[in-house]
């Protein structure tokens, strides 16, 4: 372990080991939380998966609801304009005209489903149902064939889909890689 | 020549720190050469009035204005508001802009801090509003903003900047506008909250967690991953901002604070901390404020502010008012610490001068560099450069753009240039 690395967990392993030594200024005046009411406030989608709801949504189904609730902002089949262009753009990363997208760019496709349900419709976020979520999931990722144009997705598979830049990424933290 | 214009002239020549004019600051305290000055490009109006008894100004002639229960900044100073690239008043996604060239010192007014918002700033009720910190952690807690008070709290003046801040510079042309359009997204303020620390104490985080999930309670729910590191070390719950309660546009009744850490990870109007043992790759770690490489790979989690500085004055908008004795000044920062030094040129780099910081220098917030010039009217290029205490130097912003795929903006900290031309007009060049 470098020198940098252990003075950065020093603070964590004393939490671990004195957590009453570290927690003694707090009043510790905390409303202890329910698992029932983690439930309700917690959506965080994981890339593994976790946090994904019960639910499902076909292709077809999620055509209906672009067509209904994203279609006036992101395009027809998500090619942008007046907003954020949703699809295409794959293979350009490289080249002088980078298209980053959520196809083209995003590693995962957990990351569009805990979108789209927290922040979109962004005129009224947070209105979709779960089945919903992941129909249109499933359209937007079909229109690059990045799911079969019959494919249904939910909690098992939506983690499996491979985006086309699923190892685009390098981590920067702690430190740039040498 | 008279013998002490003699000797301003020669003491002007002993105190030379780089070349085409620069000079060492007490030169400049010491003069009374200062005669010119920098104005803004529109002067104010003069006054003409020589009738005797009327000799004092009608301000002293009539009683002021009466008390107020919340001072505003004086209408001669209306000018001096955030900068827009969108018009005013629109919600949704997008930013405003500090305007830093109007502005002096280092502490941002809080009706001037840049905003950045994804949905619009959220009218939270802080009676009905709770901050949940569970996941990893052996005793889930969530905690009103009555509870917070009761925490020991403690003040850091730190300033956030937007990783997208400057990103302008990346474009081929150099813009020729402000340089609070130019690096306005930008602020720094005295922020005074909880440790995060003591919080996640209270709630015990168990062995194997490594991150912590931010989210936001505004119409976007915006989310980032933090490493627990940070959490740990300096992060804040910032409840207040310049001594009063921070204001809505920067996260009413709570935002989170992590020094130095880009603009976006100081998530707004915090809600829920969500302690994991990776990260979720968020869309706003992922989508945005990820920094694409030539050859198509992305730099991710790259959170620390670069070593940074800007001329403020002179700079575009303004003009010098002929040959003389002149203040240059900016600002300097370091994510990664205090500001070590900053270097100023007059010759376009060929040579650097050290300027003065003007106190305080404190960690991971704006700092203000002074240096005098002799300009004698000819065309010069200004820059600046700042160090910080880890050593690092900005670099030249062709060292930086051959880092990066063409038009990516996050994380610009490259060198800032300034021409002045020989009629005194200020130009944005890459130099
Ligand atoms: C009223 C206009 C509007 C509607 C309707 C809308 N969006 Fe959006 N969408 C936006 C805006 C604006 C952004 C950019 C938000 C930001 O940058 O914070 C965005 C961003 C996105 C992104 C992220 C794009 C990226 O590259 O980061 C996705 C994905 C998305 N929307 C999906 C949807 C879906 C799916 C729907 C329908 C359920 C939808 N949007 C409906 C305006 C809209």
């Amino acid at each position: 372990m470098s020198t940098l690395k252990f003075i950065f967990l020093l603070p964590v392993a004393a939490l671990l080991l004195f957590p009453r030594v570290c927690g003694a200024q707090s009043p510790n005046v905390g409303r202890p939380l329910t698992p029932e009411e983690i439930k309700k406030i917690d959506i965080t989608v994981a890339p593994d998966g976790k946090g994904l709801p019960p639910g499902s949504g076909s292709v077809s189904a999620g055509a209906a609801v672009y067509a209904k609730s994203c279609q006036s902002c992101h395009g027809a089949q998500g090619a942008g304009k007046p907003q954020d262009q949703l699809t295409g753009g794959l293979g350009t990363l490289a080249s002088a005209k980078p298209v980053k997208t959520p196809a083209s760019y995003w590693p995962v496709a957990t990351t569009l489903f805990d979108y789209i349900r927290r922040a979109m419709p962004i005129t009224s976020p947070q209105s979709l149902s779960n089945d919903e979520v992941y129909a249109v999931t499933a359209y937007i990722l079909s229109i690059d064939g990045i799911v079969p144009a019959d494919a249904v997705l939910d909690a098992k598979s939506l983690p499996r889909v491979k985006m086309p830049n699923r190892d685009g990424f390098i981590s920067w933290w702690p430190k740039p890689p040498r | 020549m008279g013998e002490l214009e003699k000797t301003e002239a020669a003491n002007l020549r002993e105190e030379t720190v780089a070349g085409n004019g620069l000079i060492h600051r007490r030169a400049l305290l010491r003069t009374a050469l200062f005669s010119a000055g920098i104005a803004a490009a529109s002067a104010g109006t003069a006054r003409a009035d020589d009738s005797v008894g009327a000799d004092a100004p009608e301000w002293m002639k009539t009683p002021g204005k009466p008390f107020s229960a919340y001072g505003t900044p004086s209408h001669w100073q209306e000018k001096v508001q955030r900068i827009f690239t969108i018009a005013p008043g629109r919600a949704g996604t997008g930013v405003s802009r500090t305007p830093l060239h109007l502005l002096e010192g280092t502490i941002t007014p809080a009706g001037l801090h840049f905003e950045r918002h994804h949905n619009g700033v959220p009218d939270i009720d802080p009676g009905k509003h709770e901050l949940y910190i569970h996941g990893m952690v052996k005793r889930p807690l969530a905690f009103s903003l009555d509870a917070l008070m009761r925490y020991p709290m403690e003040t850091q003046i730190r300033f956030i900047e937007c990783s997208g801040n400057s990103g302008i510079f990346s474009q081929p042309q150099a813009a020729q506008v402000t340089a609070g359009e130019l690096n306005g997204l930008l602020s720094c303020s005295e922020w005074t909250g909880v440790k995060l620390f003591t919080l996640l104490a209270d709630a015990g985080i168990t062995k194997d967690a490594k991150w912590v999930i931010a989210e936001g309670a505004d119409a976007a729910a915006m989310s980032r991953s933090i490493p627990l590191e940070k959490c740990m070390d300096d992060a804040m719950i910032a409840l207040y901002q310049n001594g009063e309660a921070i204001r809505p546009e920067q996260g009413f009744p709570m935002r989170l604070l992590l020094p130095g850490f880009e603009g976006n990870m100081n998530v707004k109007w915090l809600r829920r901390l969500n302690v994991t043992d990776a990260p979720v790759d968020a869309r706003d770690e992922t989508s945005h404020y990820t920094e694409l490489m030539p050859g198509g790979k992305a730099r991710q989690f790259m959170f620390a502010q670069g070593a940074k500085s800007a001329i403020l004055k002179p700079s575009f908008g303004m003009s010098m008012k002929g040959p003389g004795l002149y203040e240059i000044s900016g600002l300097a920062w370091s994510g990664a610490g205090r500001v070590s030094k900053v270097e100023v040129s007059a010759d376009g780099g060929k040579s650097w001068g050290a300027a003065a910081l003007t106190g305080p220098v404190l960690p991971k917030a704006l700092t203000r560099f002074r240096m005098a010039w002799n300009w004698k009217g000819q065309p010069s290029t200004l820059m600046s450069r700042a160090t910080d205490e880890t050593g690092v130097t900005q670099p030249t912003r062709a060292a930086w753009i051959a880092e990066y795929a063409p038009g990516q903006g996050y994380h610009f900290n490259g060198i800032q240039s300034w021409d002045i031309a020989a009629d005194g007009t200020v130009k944005n060049v890459y130099a």
